[in-house]
């Protein structure tokens, strides 16, 4: 070999090296189109500081087409992403599937046991977290403090079904196109579904004994729509069986509505700047019927990793630069308190300055209100708040929530709606062998 | 009289025409509108329909949140390569079917029509099976072939129509005259075709740049079309409708002003052999 080859491959050898120190791990990143995951995205550069070989690629979609890629991705192990923006709903379904990997190693900076403990419990399986809670987020009452005061009436802190009818009809005076509740009417398992569910809670009604039969035909879910259609058809707005969170969003920021009752999340955008009522907005929990269960749900995004990935390492570190306490302080300095994730850490509801935010205690006392392992009165062979976690749910709940969409429009029956949602969930729970 | 009945009714037909026309365009008018709003007044009660502040703050937001230009370039490259794969198979298959048809040629026909009747999702798990087995994941390659194959009846269909009205006596001429069966395809039949392949291109660059279902579920990061980026801006729980309307504006403006000027092409393919 001439001294000139062998400088030459010398110098490619060099070459190579330097390539590959320099070579960064790219993870691809799947995510919903929502304030917090948005915002995160601007907050990278704190990242990168910190993980100078790692680049991030974002997918963001809307949330029920970015839940069928996510599904199909994992389902056929596909490797196309390395970290999952996902639901409680599909966590403990997921991690029981072995689709997820678990999240055991984070290191004791990271504090585990921070993590609220109703949130951590719904993304658990067997001992092991699946997934590290991004935001979460449960279900409270938003009123008007003006319309409550007008009316003569105070909204207590954790109010029952009858004082909301009653509070509803009072605030409820449409000539003026106000109307004292909106609720959501559109069908689907995470629309008028979520609300119903969290509802019947509170109701004592379940979704299925513990031999799994349907329980449509009993009497706590008749008296849960019932007073559902009650409500909306006297005191809520027109055309409400289309209307879903944004629709009701739109409609309280506008003034419509004397309260609403859904996420927490809500709480930013109805006293942010383009709610014309922002100054007069109190909260309070969901209402109950004294059985001893609100009518709550339980919600988290979160983070999880594919099975499948090839970059297991700089995912997790990912992971965990998303859902640690250091994340929060860095959204605070950015941008302020209010618009920190919430619903995730217990030493974000210590922080006096977080304390300081009006929705915060509000936000922390619904979401320690709810149970996933226990959602009602009764016991169920379920985990889930407003959901069931099997995978059948999603298809069942959202024929289920057509029925009550339908009832709600006026075109059937109560009756008529849940003999159908009865008859509809045995098939398909005969059918998916859960009833022999 | 009948002079004046006639501008009567004539003016009465334009006013409908005009009508109907502004009725179909109307919702891509609201979009462009509302992406010159706030938020706020993207949801505002009653609307407002020109009266508002106007503002580019949904364009600037989109553009500092997305990579604009590469969704654009992998649309362009996905529409018109898939196209261009389909114009090639497509134009030797429908001369065939046109100019020398066998017993089976309407079933062929029918059956390669029939194929557009089964819902997409039916097929997702084994065609991203494929697509992962062969490395197509987030390619443009695969949503090349993937598009190819799913317009690709339309465009034989399409080009049968128009083949079929040609003589086939100036084939048999160009035949005669010692011309090739590859001679015969690309300076006979192809130059006589030219409006109706133009049309098919056309329709077919318009249908591929706005499939939405494959090209959300077989792309990521890489390969994301246009659709991908008007997905990323929908949400069930925020206000997005003025961003989300931003980000459809410029998705659809470009194939917006491509059908704009070449709609006489259009509509002269689309009715080609509709009277006879």
């Amino acid at each position: 070999m001439t001294p000139t080859l062998r400088a030459l491959f010398g110098a490619t050898a060099l070459i190579a090296l330097a390539g590959a120190a320099n070579a960064k791990t790219t993870i691809t990143v799947a995510t919903v189109n929502n304030g917090d995951m948005i915002r995160m995205q601007g907050l990278m550069d704190d990242f990168y500081a910190k993980n100078p070989d790692i680049k991030v690629e974002w997918v963001t979609l809307e949330e029920n087409i970015l839940r069928q890629k996510v599904t199909t991705d994992i389902a056929t192990k596909g490797g196309q992403f390395d970290v999952l923006t996902i639901g409680t709903y599909e966590v403990p379904i997921w991690g029981k599937q072995g689709w997820l990997l678990p999240l055991n190693d984070l290191p004791a900076s990271y504090d585990v046991n921070d993590l609220l403990p109703a949130i951590r419990g719904g993304l658990t399986v067997d001992g092991n977290l699946y997934a590290a809670p991004f935001y979460g987020e449960s279900s409270m009452v938003m009123y008007r403090r003006d319309l409550m005061e007008k009316a003569g009436l105070t909204m207590p802190d954790a109010p029952t079904w009858t004082e909301i009818k009653a509070a509803a009809a009072a605030m409820t005076d449409k000539a003026s196109e106000t109307y004292g509740i909106c609720l959501r009417g559109k069908a689907g398992w995470g629309e008028n579904m979520a609300f119903l569910t969290a509802m019947s809670n509170s109701y004592g009604a379940r979704w299925f004994d513990e031999n799994w039969q349907p329980q449509f035909d009993g009497a706590a879910w008749k008296a849960t729509l019932t007073d559902y259609l009650e409500l909306m058809n006297n005191y809520g707005p027109p055309g409400a069986s289309n209307n879903g969170f944004n629709e009701n969003l739109a409609l309280f920021q506008q003034g419509h509505c004397g309260m609403w009752i859904d996420a927490t999340v809500a709480a930013s955008f109805v006293t942010g700047k383009d709610s014309t009522v922002a100054d007069e907005v109190g909260f309070a929990l969901a209402p109950d019927n004294g059985l001893g269960k609100r009518g709550n749900w339980l919600w988290a995004w979160s983070l999880g990793i594919p099975a499948g990935t090839q970059k297991a390492d700089a995912a997790m570190k990912f992971v965990e630069w998303a859902t640690s306490k250091e994340y929060l302080d860095l959204v605070a300095s950015k941008e302020g308190w209010a618009n920190v994730p919430p619903g995730t850490r217990t030493s974000l509801y210590m922080n006096p300055e977080y304390q300081k935010v009006p929705f915060a205690k509000m936000t922390l006392d619904s979401i320690n209100a709810a149970d996933p392992t226990h959602p009602t009165v009764d016991p169920v062979p379920y985990v889930g708040v407003q959901f069931v976690a099997i995978p059948e749910f999603q298809g069942i709940a959202t024929a289920v929530g057509q029925q009550f969409s339908a009832a709600l429009a006026g075109s059937i029956s109560a009756d008529d709606a849940l003999a159908a949602a009865q008859t509809l969930t045995v098939r398909e729970m005969t059918k998916a062998g859960y009833i022999k | 009289m009948s002079r004046n009945v006639s501008t009567t009714r004539r003016s009465v037909v334009t006013i409908a025409a005009w009508g109907i026309g502004f009725l179909i365009f109307f919702p891509i008018l609201w979009t462009i509108l509302t992406s010159f709003k706030t938020e706020g007044e993207a949801i505002a009660s009653p609307p407002s329909f020109l009266f508002f502040d106007w503002t580019l703050d949904s364009y600037r937001e989109v553009n500092s949140r997305s990579d604009y230009p590469r969704h654009f370039w992998n649309s362009v490259v996905i529409s018109f390569g898939s196209t261009f794969l389909g114009l090639l198979i497509a134009i030797p298959a429908a001369w065939a079917m046109a100019f020398v048809p066998g017993k089976r040629t309407k079933d062929v026909l029918m059956w390669m029509l029939s194929t557009k009747m089964m819902p997409s999702v039916g097929v997702l798990i084994p065609m991203y099976l494929m697509f992962r087995d062969f490395g197509l994941l987030d390619t443009r390659t695969g949503l090349v072939i993937v598009l190819t194959l799913i317009n690709l009846p339309i465009i034989v269909w399409m080009l049968y129509t128009y083949f079929r009205e040609i003589p086939g006596e100036i084939l048999e001429a160009a035949r005669m005259d010692g011309a090739s069966l590859r001679s015969e395809l690309i300076y006979v039949l192809t130059p006589m075709a030219v409006p109706g392949i133009a049309s098919t291109l056309l329709l077919n660059v318009i249908l591929s740049w706005n499939e939405a279902f494959w090209t959300l579920n077989l792309t990521a990061a890489n390969a994301a079309p246009l659709t991908a980026f008007i997905a990323s801006y929908s949400s069930p729980e925020g206000l997005f409708y003025a961003k989300l309307s931003a980000a459809s504006t410029m998705a659809i403006a470009p194939i917006l002003i491509l059908g704009w000027f070449s709609q006489k092409q259009l509509v002269r393919g689309l009715t080609f052999g509709a009277v006879k």
